[in-house]
């Protein structure tokens, strides 16, 4: 339905997009007790720990294999056989996921080869999983680092093995945060299936205070965990972007598996209830039922204040597909949309244009909008615009509990409606007496009232 | 990357480096980066210190050369402060991509400026190497050449890419470039026997305004900041003033010495932090002032300025006293920082119980030592786990420190204040002082700690497990220890 268009300019002004080896990175903050680690000059790790530790406000375990000038040059062999035993040694991870960057790729290094050197180098560190995932940076977006790094994991650690009964697999994409993951387990429990949730943010970056002091992450999918999802019933992708590692497990194990592009909207939650219905033979518990109930009610609610809306968003695929869908589905129209990276999904939106493009590129067509949707780097933009702002996405540092927004499943879905319906409540015009006299001239300053006024 | 390396020799090589200085011949041929270990590293690079020391130039248009992580991942995250323009916290960078890096980025870094100049008409736009445009061999010395004739508008290239160095070393690749193409190229409206340079100050949470009021009252106009609330032209007629604080002494001292040798512009280093530091450094203004020709009534303007503002301070220190008196503070943050807070500090009672000297000079070491008596706890790059365990053996009742290490402290469920450059609170001058003083009680006798610190219920109840979080003091931060190595993870 719409038009997908590469901005054609040379710079990119006010960027929304963030690089693909901190999306891996990200990524492997979700497996339990292990350091992500960037092969590349030390800033590379240093700008991506402060982005997430601003976002998150925790602590964020993340190395470097600090690559300088000469090192680059030569090959970073000796970095990442230093990095890797500097690590084990101190931090004593269970693994290591390596993400290469812009620097490093650009020398070429041939990460996987030097794997199998320092492998053969050193059998103390046979216990030790290593996982590589070449993320230029120079390539695509934080969506495509956090899928290529899910799926190179699969790749290399899932095991195929003998069914295990009501075992099931779920790819989080990037789009969800903890208090997502922690939602989608719940409902996957309701049905009596024991999920194994890849990357699982919901343990490591959900913010709790634990009782010891860790170098590495604290929580999240475990190896054990990881190797055996090669033995699940089934795969559940959630996130276009999640689609390859899926299919990288049913290649390499045999695991079938279903892709849900998101698990906002109502559509979005009756499929999954009716995908784990079917595969459960269950009949879907009461919960949801009223949970669902209290969605349609919200919607009812909510449609006075969402028809009609121009919505500027700017989000990463899959974050966008979700939200987008969600509010055209509200009688919203998604009037400026911009997006990081190339994705199938776009054409798919129910909009005239999609851009792959940066915040300045929004700006320029966000001028009547109603609402701009983004993450924090929205907060100029917004108040140039002078119109309301809702955060969604990563970064969010300028609020508290990002980890902790849900949007997933049918209440999270009623959650985020109220949410914006607030807004739109919020900025409702009050009617003066010369509102409808002077319509046809070009004062336009009710332009966007007359939908207030209508009620 | 020949006339890069010479920059980097040079600059290590620094005269006025107190740590240089005491160095042997051959040590300084070495240079002052240490090898960083890989797996066991921590901070910024080379480019991210460039742009911290001159992102706060406010009308310029500060333009990325590289792929989307320089800027795409950190644009837009510092309090530097601006009075006027907001242009330089647009993020500008030309986010190369692939055929780039085959082909080269000079056209498009080109062509980025040019339309930068159309849609935001900046009075100067400087332009930072990156490690991948500095490897495939992009030249922005001469891209930046070719565009400020093309354009008549100064295109300045700060070349400092990442990989080569930590960030101290950018900060002075970054002052390099100011000294090359900007200072001394433009000429000032007019000029005062009262006009100085304050070097090093970068206006966080609008700090620099904490002080610029009483320089206002002694009559002192700020010809430049280099670079808080600065404007390009400012920083360009910079050469014409009397006299220069330099305030992060680290960061900018080969601007503020060159500036002497070229300009004949004498300079001191001071501080803006602390009641004394804060008297000293006004003291200091006027009396380089008044040297180099400014009337001598400066000197008693000033002395009944800072006679004044010292008695309102400790007034507004009474009803801390009792409640700050032996209060144990652990300190962790770079270089003059350190020094300059342990004597605030002290000064309302407050006890010193460690403070990092990781990029103190042998200078600020002897200070730190005067302050705090021989046996000062000097702590030279403290791991994470270390710090853990000070609040936790209850060392320590708050820790002073940068965002980073933020968690190592609320996660002991012990309280916490940030003074580095994300801080939203501004503590320079003698109003500053109050604020941290204000902010540091607020923090310790905030009664969420008595509350966060009880044991949960079933902690209560459970007699095989030991509770881990007690209300007494001491065992507050109880549970087992991981072994942590000063890894990165909480840097």
């Amino acid at each position: 339905m719409a038009s997908v268009t590469h901005v054609k300019k040379s710079c990119a002004v006010n960027p929304l997009k963030m690089s693909a080896p901190i999306g891996a990175a990200l990524a492997f903050m979700g497996l339990d007790n292990c350091m992500p680690t960037l092969h590349g000059s030390q800033g590379c790790t240093a700008f991506g720990l402060v982005l997430f530790v601003r976002h998150f406000k925790e602590a964020v375990p993340m190395q470097t294999t600090a690559m300088n000038e000469a090192t680059t040059i030569m090959g970073g062999m000796d970095n990442v056989e230093q990095a890797i035993l500097n690590i084990h040694k101190r931090a004593q991870p269970s693994i290591i996921g390596i993400a290469s960057t812009g620097l490093t790729e650009t020398k070429g290094d041939d990460v996987d080869g030097y794997l199998e050197i320092i492998r053969k180098k050193h059998p103390e560190l046979a216990d030790l999983a290593v996982v590589y995932v070449s993320t230029p940076d120079y390539v695509g977006a934080f969506q495509d680092g956090w899928a290529k790094a899910v799926a190179k994991l699969v790749k290399e650690l899932a095991e195929p093995g003998p069914k295990i009964a009501g075992q099931v697999n779920v790819l989080a994409g990037s789009q969800l945060t903890p208090g997502d993951i922690e939602e989608i387990r719940e409902i996957f429990e309701a049905f009596g299936f024991k999920p194994v949730i890849l990357p699982d943010l919901s343990g490591s970056m959900d913010g709790h205070v634990p009782d010891n002091f860790s170098p590495t992450t604290l929580g999240g999918t475990t190896l054990t965990e990881l190797r055996i999802t090669g033995a699940s019933e089934f795969t559940l992708a959630i996130g276009e972007h999640m689609r390859d590692a899926a299919q990288m497990l049913k290649d390499k194990c045999g695991v079938p598996f279903e892709v849900l592009e998101t698990l906002t909207g109502l559509d979005a939650c009756d499929r999954l209830m009716s995908l784990l219905t079917g595969k459960s033979g269950r009949p879907a518990p009461n919960k949801y039922r009223r949970q669902r109930s209290q969605l349609v009610d919200a919607m009812l609610d909510a449609h006075f204040y969402t028809g009609g809306k121009k919505i500027a968003i700017g989000a990463e695929p899959d974050l966008l597909w979700g939200v987008g869908n969600l509010l055209a589905g509200m009688g919203a129209e998604l009037t400026a949309v911009v997006t990081t990276t190339a994705s199938p999904l776009l054409e798919k939106l129910p909009a005239q244009e999609v851009l792959i493009g940066d915040l300045e590129d929004l700006e320029n067509r966000s001028q009547d909008c109603d609402l701009l949707i983004t993450h924090s780097h929205g907060r100029q933009m917004a108040e140039r615009l002078d119109i309301p702002f809702l955060r969604m996405g990563i970064p969010m540092f300028d609020r508290l509990g990002a980890a902790h927004q849900v949007t997933a499943g049918y209440r999270g879905t009623r959650d985020l409606l109220f949410q914006i319906a607030n807004i739109f409540m919020s900025e409702a015009h009050e009617p003066l007496p010369d509102d409808w006299r002077n319509t046809e001239s070009e004062g336009a300053s009710c332009g966007s009232c007359s939908s207030a006024a209508a009620h | 990357m020949d006339a890069l390396s010479k920059k980097v020799q040079e600059v290590f090589d620094e005269p006025a480096c107190g740590k240089n200085q005491a160095k042997s011949e051959k040590d300084r041929k070495k240079g002052c980066t240490k090898q960083l270990a890989p797996g066991a590293a921590a901070g910024g690079c080379a480019f991210d210190g460039a742009k911290i020391a001159l992102q706060p130039i406010t009308d310029v248009a500060h333009l990325v050369h590289g792929p989307i992580a320089c800027e795409g991942n950190s644009w837009d995250n510092r309090g530097a402060k601006s009075s006027g323009s907001r242009l330089y916290r647009t993020g500008f960078t030309t986010d190369i991509n692939e055929l780039d890096v085959v082909y080269g980025g000079e056209k498009r870094l080109f062509k980025s400026v040019k339309e930068i100049i159309e849609k935001y008409d900046p009075p100067a736009i400087f332009v930072y190497q990156t490690c991948v445009t500095a490897l495939i061999g992009d030249d922005i010395e001469a891209v930046c050449k070719a565009a400020t004739a093309k354009f008549g508008k100064p295109v300045i290239p700060v070349n400092a890419p990442g990989f080569v160095g930590n960030k101290n070393l950018g900060n002075k690749l970054a002052g390099e470039a100011m000294l090359d193409y900007v200072i001394g190229t433009e000429e000032p409206e007019y000029t005062t026997p009262y006009d100085i340079n304050i070097i090093g100050e970068y206006n966080l949470a609008g700090e620099l305004w904490q002080v610029k009021p009483l320089l206002d009252e002694m009559g002192v106009r700020i010809l430049s900041c280099i670079s808080g609330d600065a404007k390009y032209k400012e920083v360009a007629c910079s050469h014409r003033a009397r006299a220069a604080m330099m305030v992060c002494s680290k960061a900018m001292i080969n601007i503020a010495r060159k500036m002497d040798e070229r300009y004949r512009i004498p300079f001191f280093e001071g501080s803006f932090y602390g009641i004394t530091d804060m008297s000293d450094s006004l003291r200091n203004i006027a009396r380089l002032l008044v040297d180099k020709g400014a009337p001598a009534e400066l000197l008693e303007r000033t002395e009944a300025i800072i006679q004044r503002e010292e008695a309102a301070f400790w007034q507004a220190m009474e009803p801390y006293k009792d409640r700050l008196k032996g209060v144990k503070v652990l300190l962790i943050t770079g270089g003059v920082k350190s020094w300059s807070v342990v004597s605030a500090l002290q000064e309302v009672g407050m006890e010193i119980v460690g403070t990092s000297v990781k990029k103190s000079t042998l200078e600020d070491k002897q200070k730190i030592k005067e302050l705090m008596g021989e046996d000062a706890h000097m702590i030279d790059d403290m791991t994470p786990r270390e710090m853990y365990k000070m609040l936790k053996d209850a060392q320590a009742d708050i820790m002073l420190s940068g965002g980073r290490s933020q968690f190592v402290a609320l996660k002991a469920k012990m309280p916490w204040l940030d003074i580095n450059q994300e801080r939203h609170h501004a503590y320079a001058g003698y109003s500053g002082m109050v604020t941290l003083v204000r902010e540091i009680d607020k923090s310790l006798y905030n009664p969420m700690w008595e509350q966060v610190r009880r044991p949960a219920p079933w902690e209560m109840q459970s007699e095989k497990k030991p509770a881990t979080e007690n209300t007494e003091h001491t065992e507050k931060f109880g549970g087992g220890l991981y072994s942590v190595p000063s890894v990165t993870s909480v840097a």
